[in-house]
């Protein structure tokens, strides 16, 4: 029993380090949060809202990836299965809304 | 099946046996019995047969054979894919046996036909579990495959029919979702009273459509078509693999071109995201978005030639064994061919303008998943049943089942090129007889349902074979084909849940049949 | 009981265990899902008559959405606060944490149950506009993955994770991982949701 709830004052201290992190990457989502609120009020077109929108997104998006769920320490396998997500979620979202654009009698 | 193709040739006259189905008009098919028909058949053979008969059945137990595995890795999460399956298909089934019956608007439920026509409900709920249980199976082929290999059995040592089901898990994984998504927006649609694919100013049987518009027909079928295309690679990518190991077997030779073959299909996993709209050249797409696809098009056939190229010369100079599992493969390899030849035409937009929704492509299709996916099915149940229980299927009646099916096969699905070229509609309920353009190639309706029925009465050598094989003795015979691949190593049936009786330890690649300087011609994996 | 290697080790050549792979797979497939239904949103949006989107999307409460961003956010830290505390050993400080993120999943169903009925209250349904339709599907979906969540959630929380605990505490710790990860996915969709339905 006491091997397995012992854990060693190394490991302690690396989860602590890492907790701190959590902390900050926290506190960043929440100002970030805050930041798109903010910017919607912002007098632009719609094509410029759209993009800091999801840009401020995407930043946020990847804090948790990143950190919350580990991504930048994360194994090669599980890499290069998101990186093929993320190609085929691209085409799904482009390659439909292009050939709609493209169609000569819209819709 | 069988009804719909006596329907086709002989229109408006009672049917026999069944004719109590279609009570209220005397046994008389009417036009919403037939389209119902149609779609059911569409989506039973492809949801509820191809694929959980190739991925479900094939995958879930000889991927862990095939690999040195005790067991698939989310025991747990396979329960739940099946029962998601079981419900899934109830749902299905039951959807016949309601007052609205099933659904009647095609297996592609193309709006906004679909948001109006009965039956449509219980086709999205059972979709939606399918899907649910697909996607479960093919996770948990993934994580088996990559987890839980045997030791020393690297990546180029696995054998074909694993990485054509690793891809196809990935095809499942992420092109399902979408056709999920798009059921349940079609859900809402139908429940819900939304628009995603209600145009304004829609009209229907004669009554303006209170619905509040602005959605698009279009959605549908890209979020359709994003599935249903790499659906097509997940029917025949596993049976490619099953013929791949036959073929390496009997040849008594290593596959020709292994690790190309891996490539292409790889490569083909990819390229099928980006041909779909290859469906779509009719729904007046611009000339610039179908010169893409068109290029796709031409460019997926690539690796699909490939693989068969390879087969092919897999073949030259081997010493080949006639067994019915071979017959059935080498028979896969000239039927698929036809198929796949066919689609080039669909692929281009000018002859696809004529050739669509026409017998034509009904042909192609039947010829890729009926003689192709499905004769493979049938080689891999021929292949491996001694391993499942233990007893070798008979070979003469393997033979009686496969010549005759092979000829009728052709016999049904020839004749469809011939009506589709002379431009007979498909999905006409009466066959096609109101139209004069058609009257010159009708009679061939009759021979294609001649053929059907003889086809159906060639499965009765196979099932025959299957209950006396049963009944027979068991001889336990671990490696009745003198094959290389792991899952010949366990004992047969192998064990519940550890499959194997002695440690897997893989030494050698997946086909090293007549090396020179061994005494036998072929040198399992496991063995040093 | 089952001789199923790499459920909690990893494998040496992937660097993996079983779980950690399946939930990344799943998250893979779910990305797919939701994938389609932004892919739709988007179509949709051309689509639509000039003006459409905007008129009906400003028909949603920001603040309200805000609060239930920050909720969310919330529980994502302390989702992964409750796997370092399980980490080194505190199982305590665990089920508090582990708590905390369950009453801001349960806070989170709560505003969106107002929010709902609000709508309904004021003749807004799904079959309104196209707007409210993907936005009652889209965040009705994402409702049915908090609910999901929440389920696994409480079942760590009940005495079965106690008893897990006592078993084999690194099986618990790699079963909350897996959760974590689910978690902090469906935050993830969350973050996504509320600009493109919200503010745009």
């Amino acid at each position: 029993m006491s091997n397995k709830t012992d854990i060693t004052v190394e490991e302690h201290l690396e989860i602590q380090h890492h907790v701190k992190t959590y902390i900050n990457v926290f506190v960043a989502l929440i100002v970030l949060t805050f930041i798109t609120v903010a910017v919607s009020y912002l007098e632009v077109s719609f094509i410029e809202a759209f993009f800091l929108a999801v840009m401020i997104a995407s930043v946020k998006g990847s804090l948790v990836l990143g950190f919350f769920m580990h991504l930048i320490t994360e194994k090669q396998a599980i890499i290069w299965i998101l990186v093929s997500t993320l190609i085929a979620f691209m085409i799904l979202m482009f390659l439909p809304l292009v050939s709609m654009i493209d169609h000569t009698n819209t819709w | 099946m069988m009804v719909m193709r006596y329907q086709l040739a002989y229109p408006e006259t009672p049917i026999p046996i069944v004719g109590w189905f279609f009570a209220e008009s005397g046994g008389i098919m009417l036009p919403e019995n037939y389209n119902t028909l149609g779609a059911m058949h569409g989506t039973i053979m492809i949801f509820l047969g191809v694929v959980p008969l190739a991925v479900g059945a094939f995958g879930n137990y000889l991927v862990p054979l095939q690999i040195g595995a005790p067991d698939m890795a989310f025991p747990k999460l396979n329960a739940s894919s099946y029962w998601s399956y079981f419900i899934g298909g109830v749902i299905m089934l039951a959807s016949f046996f309601t007052p609205e019956g099933a659904a009647r608007s095609g297996w592609t439920s193309y709006p906004p036909l679909s948001i109006f026509e009965s039956g449509q409900t219980m086709w999205l709920c059972g979709m939606i579990f399918l899907i649910t249980s697909s996607l479960l199976g093919s996770m948990n082929i993934i994580v088996t495959i990559v987890q839980l290999r045997a030791p020393g059995l690297t990546w180029f040592k696995l054998p074909f029919f694993i990485w054509t089901q690793l891809i196809t898990s990935f095809l499942l994984v992420l092109a399902f979702p979408p056709l999920e998504a798009a059921s349940i927006l079609q859900l809402m649609d139908r429940v819900a009273g939304t628009s995603f694919f209600l145009p304004s100013g829609l009209v229907y049987a004669g009554n303006a459509v209170e619905a509040y518009g602005s959605g698009s027909p279009l959605l549908w079928q890209h979020l359709f078509w994003f599935l249903a295309h790499p659906e097509v690679y997940v029917l025949i990518l596993p049976a490619i693999g099953i013929v791949g190991e036959i073929i390496a077997n009997n040849t008594r030779k290593p596959l020709w071109g292994y690790k190309s073959m891996i490539y292409a299909i790889s490569f083909l996993g990819f390229m099928s995201f980006i041909v779909w709209a290859h469906h779509m050249f009719l729904t007046g797409m611009g000339q610039t978005m179908s010169a893409f696809f068109q290029l796709t098009t031409m460019i997926i056939s690539i690796p699909s030639v490939v693989v068969l190229t390879a087969f092919f010369l897999s073949l030259w100079g081997g010493s080949i064994r006639f067994n019915t599992p071979m017959l059935f493969a080498l028979s896969f390899l000239p039927m698929f061919g036809i198929g796949g030849l066919t689609g080039l035409p669909l692929g281009v937009a000018a002859s696809d303008i004529f050739l669509h929704d026409t017998y034509y492509v009904i042909g192609h299709f039947h010829y890729v998943v009926a003689p192709g996916t499905l004769f493979a099915l049938f080689a891999g149940i021929y292949y491996w049943f001694p391993k499942v229980t233990g007893k070798k299927l008979h070979e003469g009646l393997g033979k009686l089942h496969f010549w005759p099916s092979l000829l009728f096969m052709n016999g049904v699905f020839m004749p469809m090129f011939i009506q589709g070229l002379a431009g007979l509609s498909r999905r006409m309920y009466d066959g096609g007889t109101q139209y004069a353009h058609a009257s010159d190639i009708l009679q061939w309706n009759e021979f294609m349902t001649i053929s059907a029925f003889c086809l159906g009465a060639a499965q009765i050598p196979f099932i025959l074979n299957i209950f006396m094989t049963l009944a027979s003795k068991a001889t336990g015979e671990r490696n009745p084909w003198d094959s290389t691949t792991i899952e010949w190593s366990s004992p047969s049936p192998p064990l519940p849940h550890v499959n194997f009786d002695e440690e897997v330890h893989v030494y050698h690649g997946p086909y090293e049949y007549s090396v020179p300087g061994k005494d036998k011609d072929f040198c399992p994996q496991t063995v040093k | 009981m089952s001789s199923i290697p790499y459920i909690l080790e990893e494998r040496p050549d992937t660097g993996l265990n079983n779980s950690r792979l399946g939930i990344w797979i799943f998250i893979a497939s779910e990305i797919m899902l939701f994938g389609g239904l932004f892919s739709a949103y988007v179509f949709l949006r051309f689509a639509a008559p000039e003006g459409d989107f905007d008129y009906w999307g400003s028909k949603l409460n920001v603040p309200m959405a805000t609060f239930n961003t920050l909720m969310l956010i919330t529980s994502s830290v302390t989702m992964i606060m409750s796997w370092a505390s399980l980490r080194m050993k505190q199982f305590d400080k665990y089920k508090m944490y582990l708590g905390l993120t369950i009453l801001c999943g349960l806070g989170f169903l709560v505003v969106k149950y107002i929010e709902y009925t609000s709508k309904f209250h004021h003749g807004i349904f799904p079959s309104s506009s196209t707007f409210m339709g993907i936005y009652f599907t889209l965040t009705g979906l994402h409702v049915l993955h908090i609910l999901g969540g929440l389920l696994v959630l409480i079942y760590f929380w009940s005495p079965v994770g106690k008893r897990m605990y006592d078993e084999d505490p690194n099986l618990l710790a790699n079963r909350i991982e897996v959760t974590g990860l689910y978690w902090h996915f469906v935050d993830l969709v969350w973050i996504f949701l509320f600009p493109i339905l919200y503010l745009l």
